[in-house]
């Protein structure tokens, strides 16, 4: 059983990662997802962050984890290296992000992408009548102390798999209170989307 | 840190002294990397903390260019602890009450281990230039002779910074089987141009110095003016810039300028002083060996480990954000290599100012990350993880 204390969007890849999968994190802070996943299904993990704080983190789990930028590309790694490559929560913050999709598409077989829905009614509402930049709750940054450098919607993630033709698997919408299938644009405050490169 | 200081918190080893090892006996001597044969061999070196039952918390710690096998505690009689003493000892991260830590002189040094201030047994006298050159891989293969003696077949890590970062990639290049973890700090696969000049630039101005004597010195004076020089230099290059500007900045000795060729900064009183005392504790030919096997060390590409080769040694590579001598990114190509190889390989660049010398000055970061890996690796992992 998963715990109650887990996240809604690592509970979503808990799901979806079968056990004993070879899984790449891409932005894994502190490793409480690759930690989770090695733990509870015997997944084959490792990560790569950008933050010093949080490679002292994942050395006290026994995590193996690269310091680096996820910009500078995944060179090191052969073609299909990984049944998975998270992106979760990470993506919006990184500068190449059309380079580093194409990158996490080669090495791993699947890839797993999750961020925060832009269009969340209460970030339009902000913006059409307080006429203010969205804030999302996942989590809140101001605008001027964002780690964010891309805001977008699941309608424009999802042109953006079609012009790239990056083929959906699946996608998971999760809003305030659990799943948010219904107007995901408009109700699901993170998405999480299993991504295949197109044969 | 001094005697008292260290003696109060009750963390150190305590009194230690340099123990002898002789191998490699004519005519089994040891068979060179430039195909000459040396022997016998002798290896000074120092442990600390027990060897366990099983033999399976021994780690080998490999000295930097100017260290010896005195990495902890203290020698009857003197005042200051070995050069890793903040690393080493009850609670520390190589803590003496759970591992047994072994350090030794490596051989071309002049610390106890044979180099080139040795007496050559064919002529009675020191070897002079006539010693071997020699190379990481015989200082490593030398290592192996007294790991092999204390009878410890499988290290639990190899771990130095610079050319003992060095010696732990040679390790895992040539015995793998024997390593458990690897832990290279602040160190390359290879010297770049710029590595080697400014070692080249060092054995020059040793060379330079008549004193020399193409060598054969010994008996008379050393080639001290070169030495220091060859020190100063490498002086500037393990620290940083903001380091010296946060360490001197343009600080003088006296309050005004002499007008004369005199030591008016604080910078040069400095480095005249590091090059003074490095030539009263070291040996010239000694320098010029070492920094020659540093340059010739290459284990680029697919000599660290060749394709197809599996390993199961597991690898925590660490660098130092202000270093320029030895950049962060040759330790990322260090990873890079591994993970192409598959290797389990954890990496973290270390904030700091101190430039190459924070290997041994950011004792906090490098405990954190050191302690809780060697850890792992001893009591045993509870997550798997995937090399790619």
């Amino acid at each position: 059983m998963v715990p109650d204390s887990v996240r809604p969007d690592h509970r979503v890849i808990y799901e979806i990662v079968e056990p004993g999968a070879r899984v790449l994190d891409l932005g894994c802070g502190s490793g409480e997802l690759i930690y989770f996943l090695a733990k509870e299904k015997n997944a084959k993990v490792q990560g790569i962050e950008l933050s010093e704080e949080a490679i002292y983190k994942c050395v006290e789990k026994g995590l193996s984890v690269f310091h680096s930028d996820i910009d500078s590309g995944l060179i090191e790694y052969p073609d299909k290296s990984f049944d998975y490559v998270i992106l979760n929560q990470s993506m919006q913050e990184v500068k190449k992000v059309d380079f580093v999709i194409r990158e996490a598409l080669r090495v791993g077989k699947k890839v797993i992408v999750g961020f925060p829905n832009f269009a969340y009614i209460s970030a339009r509402l902000r913006l059409f009548l307080k006429g203010k930049a969205p804030m999302t709750r996942s989590p809140p940054y101001r605008w001027y102390d964002t780690p964010n450098l891309h805001f977008l919607s699941i309608s424009d993630f999802k042109d953006y798999c079609a012009d790239k033709d990056i083929r959906i698997l699946d996608v998971y919408y999760l809003g305030k209170n659990g799943p948010a299938a219904l107007w995901p644009n408009l109700l699901a405050l993170n998405v999480v989307y299993v991504l295949q490169k197109s044969v | 840190m001094k005697k008292e200081a260290v003696e109060k918190n009750n963390n150190s080893v305590g009194i230690v002294e340099t123990k002898y090892f002789t191998f490699a006996e004519p005519p089994k001597e040891l068979l060179l990397d430039g195909g000459q044969r040396l022997g016998p061999i002798t290896l000074g070196y120092e442990t600390y903390g027990e060897l366990n039952r099983d033999k399976s918390n021994a780690i080998l710690v490999c000295h930097a260019l100017s260290g010896n096998a005195h990495a902890a505690g203290f020698h009857a009689g003197e005042e200051d602890a070995g050069w890793w003493d903040s690393m080493i000892g009850p609670g520390k991260a190589f803590d003496t009450t759970k591992y047994f830590v072994i350090c030794s002189n490596v051989i071309g040094g002049c610390k106890g281990s044979t180099g080139p201030a040795s007496i050559n047994p064919k002529t009675n006298k020191p070897y002079a230039l006539d010693f071997p050159i020699i190379t990481v891989s015989d200082m490593v293969d030398a290592q192996k002779y007294l790991i092999d003696h204390l009878g410890i077949d499988k290290l639990l890590c190899v771990v130095g910074g610079s050319v003992g970062g060095m010696q732990v990639l040679q390790w895992v290049a040539s015995y793998a089987p024997r390593v458990r973890c690897a832990m290279p700090i602040a160190t390359a696969l290879k010297h770049s141009p710029q590595q080697i000049a400014f070692d080249e630039v060092g054995r020059q101005a040793v060379m330079a110095d008549l004193d020399w004597r193409e060598g054969d010195y010994y008996g008379k004076s050393q080639p001290e003016k070169g030495l220091a020089v060859a020190r100063m230099i490498g002086h500037i290059t393990y620290m940083s810039d903001q380091s010296m500007e946060e360490k001197f900045s343009r600080r003088l000795k006296d309050k005004n300028y002499s007008f004369k060729f005199k030591t008016d900064f604080e910078v040069e009183g400095y480095l005249h002083y590091r090059g003074d005392n490095f030539v009263k504790r070291f040996d010239a030919n000694s320098y010029l060996y070492i920094t020659k096997a540093m340059d010739y060390f290459d284990l680029s590409g697919d000599k660290l480990i060749p394709a197809g080769k599996q390993i199961d040694t597991r690898f925590l590579v660490i660098a130092f954000q202000s270093d320029w001598l030895y950049p962060a990114y040759q330790s990322q190509e260090i990873v890079r290599r591994l993970k192409t190889r598959h290797v389990d390989a954890t990496y973290c660049e270390i904030k700091s100012t101190y430039g190459h010398d924070a290997f041994l000055l950011e004792v906090d970061e490098e405990t954190h990350l050191i302690k809780h890996f060697l850890d792992k690796t001893f009591r045993g992992y509870d997550v798997r993880t995937y090399g790619a």
